[in-house]
Formats: C-alpha cells, structure tokens, sequence
C-alpha cells in the first residue's frame, strides 16, 4: 500500500494504492489520526485502491467518525466498482460520503 | 485439494492470499469474484490467527480445489479452542455512522459473497469449508 497527502487550506487529500487489509489498514488509520487536526475536508482518492477487506473498513468508519466529532466531513471518491459493491454490502454506501 | 500449512499468523496472510489466487486464476476467476474470494479467505485466515490459539500458537491448514460445478472449495483446519465465527450475530448494517461498532463486519462480508459456509468441530478441531462459483472470465 502507497500513501500520498496532499493538502489544500483545511483540506487535505489522502491518496491510497494498493490493497487495504487486515496488514495494511493499521498504517492508514495511524497516517489519517497524525493529519487531520485543523482539517475540515477529508477526502480519500481510491482510485488506485485494489483491494479493501473489513480492516480496512474499520479504518473508513473510525475516520468518519473522528472527522464528524470534529466537525468536519470526509468524503471518499474515485472508487472502482468492486470496492463500491462492498460499501453497498456493509451498508457503508449509506453512512459514507463517496462520489 | 491442494495444502498449505502455516502458522496462524497475520504474517502469514499474504502466503496464503497467494496460495488461493494462484489456483483462482488458473480457473479463469474474473477480478470481482477473486476479491470476493479474497475478502473471505482474509477474514478466515485473520479470525484463526486472532482467535484460535491465543496466547500460544499453532498451524492452520489450508486446503483450495475445484468442485465438479465449477466452484472453488476452501477449507481452513485448525487445532485451537473450539469456536464457530459463523455463530456470530450479524452486525446491523442499517445504523448510522455514529451508532456503529467498529468492527464485526468481517464474518457478515464473508457469509455474503460466499455462496456456501460450513463449519464443524471434530476431533479436536476446527473445520471451516466455503465455496464459491466462479464460472470463468464473464462471471
């Protein structure tokens, strides 16, 4: 998995290739807790994310959850369409923000 | 069937995520149903090693074919404490951000795009077995 952080004023862009797992997620969820003080716009780029299993979904749904307690919103875009059908299977379509 | 033995050990995930695939993509399997198989061999392979022998460890056998259908059979075999993931109440994937546990999601993904889940204990061990059609390229 590759990492790369962009950010723009309060907004910040994390970028994520590869593959999400059970190894992998632990390092997103560490690089997204040290990032988002003062960030008001989280947005996630799967555009190159091959692969997310429920670690990896644990990961999505405690950064929504750090994000909204801050006020703030996180928005996950660029998806290819086997990672959107396991948000729409675990309900995440409905409590994420994806475009 | 083909065997891998490896300790149960979230180390050992890629190992076995590729002992799988390997036997995946000689049937043919398109990429969606190989994630699929995928998510599901991970949440498996992850519970053992979380679960079955903690604080200790031990081995899990793993075990790929193909059934005279055209699905690809796994079986997951291990020696530790008698535990059924299948037994777990479903999570409710209808709440909101807020209300939902983080976590519990992995045994309700794998019973999803599994079409069939079994499990047994017997002789003092935990037997595991899913399978899933993957019917070539299209599917």
């Amino acid at each position: 998995m590759k990492i790369t952080k962009k950010t723009n004023g309060s907004e910040l862009t994390i970028a994520v290739e590869g593959r999400l797992d059970t190894l992998t997620a632990p390092d997103l969820d560490k690089e997204i807790k040290a990032s988002i003080d003062g960030v008001k716009a989280l947005y996630l780029d799967f555009a190159d994310l091959e692969y997310i299993s429920s670690a990896g979904l644990r990961t999505l749904l405690s950064a929504q959850k750090a994000m909204s307690s801050r006020g703030g919103s996180m928005t996950v875009k660029n998806c290819a369409d086997d990672i959107m059908e396991i948000f729409e299977i675990t309900g995440f379509l409905d409590i994420l923000t994806v475009e | 069937m083909k065997k891998l033995t490896v300790e149960a050990n979230i180390d050992n995930l890629d190992q076995v995520t590729d002992f799988i695939t390997r036997e995946l993509e000689d049937a043919d399997c398109s990429v969606k149903v190989q994630m699929q198989i995928e998510l599901a061999v991970e949440e498996i392979f992850v519970n053992i090693a979380h679960y079955a022998y903690n604080p200790g460890t031990g081995n899990a056998d793993v075990f790929v074919g193909m059934t005279d259908d055209g699905s690809v059979c796994i079986r997951f075999i291990d020696s530790g404490v008698p535990y059924n993931p299948l037994a777990k109440p479903d999570p409710d994937v209808t709440l909101s951000a807020n209300e939902r546990a983080v976590g519990g999601l992995g045994i309700f993904m794998t019973k999803k795009v599994m079409d069939n889940i079994s499990y047994e204990y017997r002789d003092g061990q935990n037997i595991l077995t899913m399978e899933k059609k993957i019917g070539g390229k299209a599917g």
